[in-house]
C-alpha cells in the first residue's frame, strides 16, 4: 500500500470508529465475574489445622512430583507451533518423554 | 475522591461484619442489623478499580473499620516504611472510624508469610511492640487498636501474661485494644487456661471493638484439643457465652463478626450479626 | 530463646526441626502445634496462587497446580504484604519446570492471569471521546501520540494464548496453532482479554512506546486492519488522552 493510500485509509478508519462507552463507571455496576476480585485477598484467617500441605517434606526440593493427567491442556492439540515442531497437549505424551 | 472527612468519627455499639465484595449489593439493598463494616487494609492498597470504588460508596453510608493484617507490629525488624506510608494514604483519604492491627508478626527478612505469627511476651518484646505502636500512631495521626492473637503454642521465655503485656502496652502507648473473644477462647483452650479468667484480667476500659469468629477443631500430639482460628463457620455457643461475660463487665461495644473462608451468603452472615445484636440488647436491658 | 529467624526458617522448610523453646500450655514441647503455623503459611499462599491463576489451574488441574504452587511459594515467598501482587513471577517459574516443558504455552497463558489482576487494581482513567481524534486535521492526526489507560496490558506470544485462555476459562472452540497477541482492557471495572488481529500487536506496541500514530501505522503490514483495533480501544476506554 502506498503512503497516500494508507493515510486515506487511516483517516477513514478514524472517521468510522465507534464512540467510547458513554456510561459512567459506577461501583454499583454488576461484577461480571468474581474470579479477579477474590484473587489475592489478604485476610486474617488460619488454615486447616496441622494435617496438610505445610508439614509435608516430600516435595520440599520442589521437583519431586509427577504430573498427573488432568486439566484442559490434555484436550488441547497445537499441531504447528511457532518452533515448527508438532506439539501435543496430552499428558500421556509427556510422561513418556520425562527422564525416569 | 469524595471527601470522607465529615463521616463517622467512631464505631457505633452495634454489630458489624467483615466486608466481602460478593456481598456488596446485598449490603446496599438491606444491611440490617449491620451498622458498620470492617475491611482488611491491604485489599484497598491498589491504585484503583472496583475495590476502591466500592469502598468509597460504602464509606458514605457506613462507619468503616480499617483492620490491617500485614504491618508486622510484633516483628523483630523495623516496620516497613512503604507499608506504613500505604496505611497512612488509606487512612488519610478514607478517614475510617477505627484503625486496628495485630499483636503478631508476619514479615521477616523481607519475606511476608501471610500469617499472624506469635511472639514471646518479655520486657524486650514489650519495648519493641510499644515503639512500633508509637511509630504507627504518630505516622497515622490517630489512635490504633491492638488485637490479641489466637495462640497455638507458648514460648518458654515469656515472662509476662498476655493480659499484663497488653495492659502495659496500653499504658505506655495510649493505644486502644481490639478484644477478639474467639481468639481468647481458642488460646485459652489451646494453652490450658480459663477464658473467663483472661477476660477478668483484661483491661476492658481500653476496648474499642470486639471480634467474634468461628474456629475449627483439631488436636495436638497428646490428643489435647487444638482449636484453629479459621473464620470459616458460625461462632460457637461457648464463645457467645464468653461475649456475654465480657459485655456484662465492659458494657456495650462495637461487635464484629468475622467470616473469611468459605464465605456464606449474606443472610447467614446477617443471622450472626442478629445474634450479636441480641447480646448487645441483653447488656442494655 | 526463640528468635524470629529460627521460627521463620522452619515455616517454609518442614525438613528443619521444630524451633526450641516452644511449648504447649503445660510446658511440654510444642510438637505439631508448630505445624499449625507451617500449614497456615503454606496453605494460605497456595490458595492465593490458585485463586490468582484460574487458567493455569484449569489447564493442568488443581492437583498438578498445587505441586507447582508449593514449590514456588517455598522458593519465592511474597516480598510484600499486598497479596494482590503475589505470584507475578510464577509464569517464569512454570517455564522452568521439567514436568511442564511439553506445554510451552503455559507460562504465557499464566501471564494473562497476572495481567488480569494487575488490570483489576490499576488506577482508574476515562477514555477519550472519539471526536477528539475525528476533529484533527490529517497532519496533526498522524503526528499524535496516545496515552493509554493504566489498566491496558499488551501480551505478545508465539502461542495462541488468547484462545487457550478462553477455551479453559469459558469453554468454546479448541485453540488452533497460531501465534496470538492479547490485550487486557478494562472498560469500567472488569478486565477482559481480547485477541488482537494480524499486525495489531505491533501497532499497539509501537503506540504504547510513544511512536506517533502515522509512523506506527506506516510500519504495519498489509494484513493489518485499523478499524477493529480503534473500535476495540475506543469502546473499552483504553485511550486516556492524546498528545499533539
Amino acid at each position: 500500500m502506498s503512503k497516500t493510500l494508507k493515510t486515506v485509509a487511516i483517516v477513514g478508519a478514524v472517521a468510522a470508529s465507534l464512540a467510547a462507552h458513554t456510561t459512567t463507571a459506577t461501583a454499583q455496576s454488576k461484577e461480571k465475574c468474581f474470579g479477579v476480585s477474590l484473587a489475592g485477598q489478604n485476610d486474617c484467617a488460619a488454615g486447616p489445622g496441622t494435617t496438610c500441605a505445610g508439614t509435608s517434606t516430600v516435595d520440599y526440593q520442589g521437583n519431586a512430583w509427577t504430573l498427573v493427567d488432568s486439566g484442559t491442556c490434555a484436550e488441547i492439540e497445537l499441531p504447528a507451533m511457532a518452533d515448527g515442531s508438532a506439539r501435543m497437549g496430552s499428558l500421556e505424551e509427556l510422561n513418556r518423554d520425562l527422564p525416569g | 475522591m469524595p471527601d470522607a472527612s465529615h463521616a463517622f468519627p467512631h464505631l457505633p455499639n452495634l454489630p458489624g461484619v467483615g466486608y466481602k465484595p460478593q456481598h456488596f449489593s446485598d449490603i446496599l439493598s438491606d444491611a440490617s442489623p449491620v451498622g458498620w463494616l470492617e475491611v482488611h487494609a491491604e485489599n484497598y492498597m491498589g491504585d484503583g478499580g472496583r475495590p476502591i470504588a466500592q469502598l468509597r460508596v460504602l464509606a458514605e453510608r457506613f462507619p468503616i473499620s480499617v483492620h490491617g493484617v500485614g504491618l508486622s507490629i510484633g516483628g523483630e525488624g523495623k516496620l516497613d516504611p512503604d507499608h506504613l506510608a500505604r496505611l497512612k494514604h488509606l487512612c488519610d483519604w478514607l478517614n475510617p472510624a477505627s484503625f486496628s492491627e495485630h499483636l503478631a508478626w508476619s514479615t521477616h527478612d523481607s519475606h511476608f508469610l501471610n500469617d499472624l505469627l506469635p511472639l514471646p511476651y518479655t520486657s524486650d518484646t514489650l519495648a519493641r511492640v510499644a515503639d512500633h505502636i508509637d511509630e504507627v500512631q504518630s505516622t497515622l495521626g490517630r489512635q490504633m487498636l491492638l488485637e490479641n492473637p489466637s495462640s497455638y503454642l507458648a514460648f518458654a521465655e515469656s515472662t509476662w501474661s498476655e493480659t499484663d503485656f497488653l495492659t502495659e502496652i496500653v499504658r505506655r502507648t495510649g493505644c486502644g485494644l481490639l478484644l477478639d473473644v474467639n481468639n481468647v477462647f481458642v488460646s485459652a483452650t489451646n494453652l490450658d487456661y480459663s477464658p473467663q479468667g483472661y477476660i477478668d484480667a483484661y483491661p476492658l476500659d481500653a476496648v474499642g471493638e470486639i471480634h467474634l469468629g468461628g474456629h475449627d477443631e483439631d488436636e495436638d500430639d497428646h490428643g489435647a484439643p487444638l482449636l484453629i482460628d479459621s473464620h470459616g463457620r458460625e461462632v460457637v455457643d461457648p464463645v457467645w457465652a464468653l461475649l456475654d461475660h465480657t459485655l456484662a463487665k465492659s458494657g456495650p461495644k462495637p461487635l464484629l463478626v468475622e467470616w473469611d473462608t468459605d464465605v456464606p451468603e449474606w443472610s447467614i452472615l446477617a443471622d450472626e450479626a442478629r445474634r450479636a445484636a441480641s447480646a448487645l440488647t441483653r447488656v442494655l436491658a | 530463646m526463640t528468635n524470629q529467624t529460627a521460627f521463620h526458617s522452619g515455616l517454609l522448610n518442614p525438613a528443619l526441626p521444630i524451633p526450641e523453646g516452644l511449648e504447649d500450655g503445660r510446658s511440654q514441647p510444642a510438637g505439631r502445634r508448630y505445624g499449625v503455623y507451617r500449614n497456615n503459611v503454606t496453605v494460605s499462599l497456595r490458595e492465593a496462587l490458585a485463586e490468582g491463576f484460574p487458567s493455569l489451574v484449569g489447564l493442568i488441574g488443581r492437583e498438578n497446580f498445587d505441586h507447582v504452587a508449593r514449590a514456588y511459594l517455598r522458593q519465592s515467598p511474597p516480598t510484600s504484604p499486598l497479596m494482590m501482587h503475589y505470584g507475578a513471577e510464577l509464569p517464569e517459574f512454570v517455564a522452568s519446570l521439567e514436568q511442564l516443558k511439553h506445554l510451552p504455552y503455559l507460562a504465557d497463558v499464566g501471564r494473562i492471569d497476572v495481567a488480569m489482576r494487575r488490570s483489576y487494581h490499576a488506577a482508574d482513567s476515562s477514555g477519550i471521546d472519539v471526536k477528539e481524534l475525528q476533529v484533527l486535521d490529517e497532519a496533526t492526526l498522524l503526528s499524535t501520540t496516545f496515552c493509554f489507560a493504566p489498566s491496558m496490558i499488551l501480551l505478545r506470544s508465539p502461542w495462541p494464548i488468547g484462545s487457550i485462555w478462553h477455551y479453559t476459562m469459558r469453554g468454546g472452540d479448541k485453540p488452533s496453532g497460531t501465534a496470538q497477541d492479547v490485550v487486557i482492557l478494562r472498560a469500567e471495572y472488569d478486565p477482559e482479554p481480547f485477541i488482537l488481529g494480524p499486525g495489531a500487536g505491533d501497532v499497539l506496541h509501537a503506540l504504547q512506546n510513544g511512536v506517533a500514530f502515522g509512523a506506527a501505522l506506516e510500519a504495519s503490514g498489509d494484513d493489518f486492519d485499523l478499524e477493529p483495533l480503534l473500535n476495540l480501544l475506543m469502546t473499552n476506554n483504553a485511550i486516556s488522552h492524546l498528545k499533539h
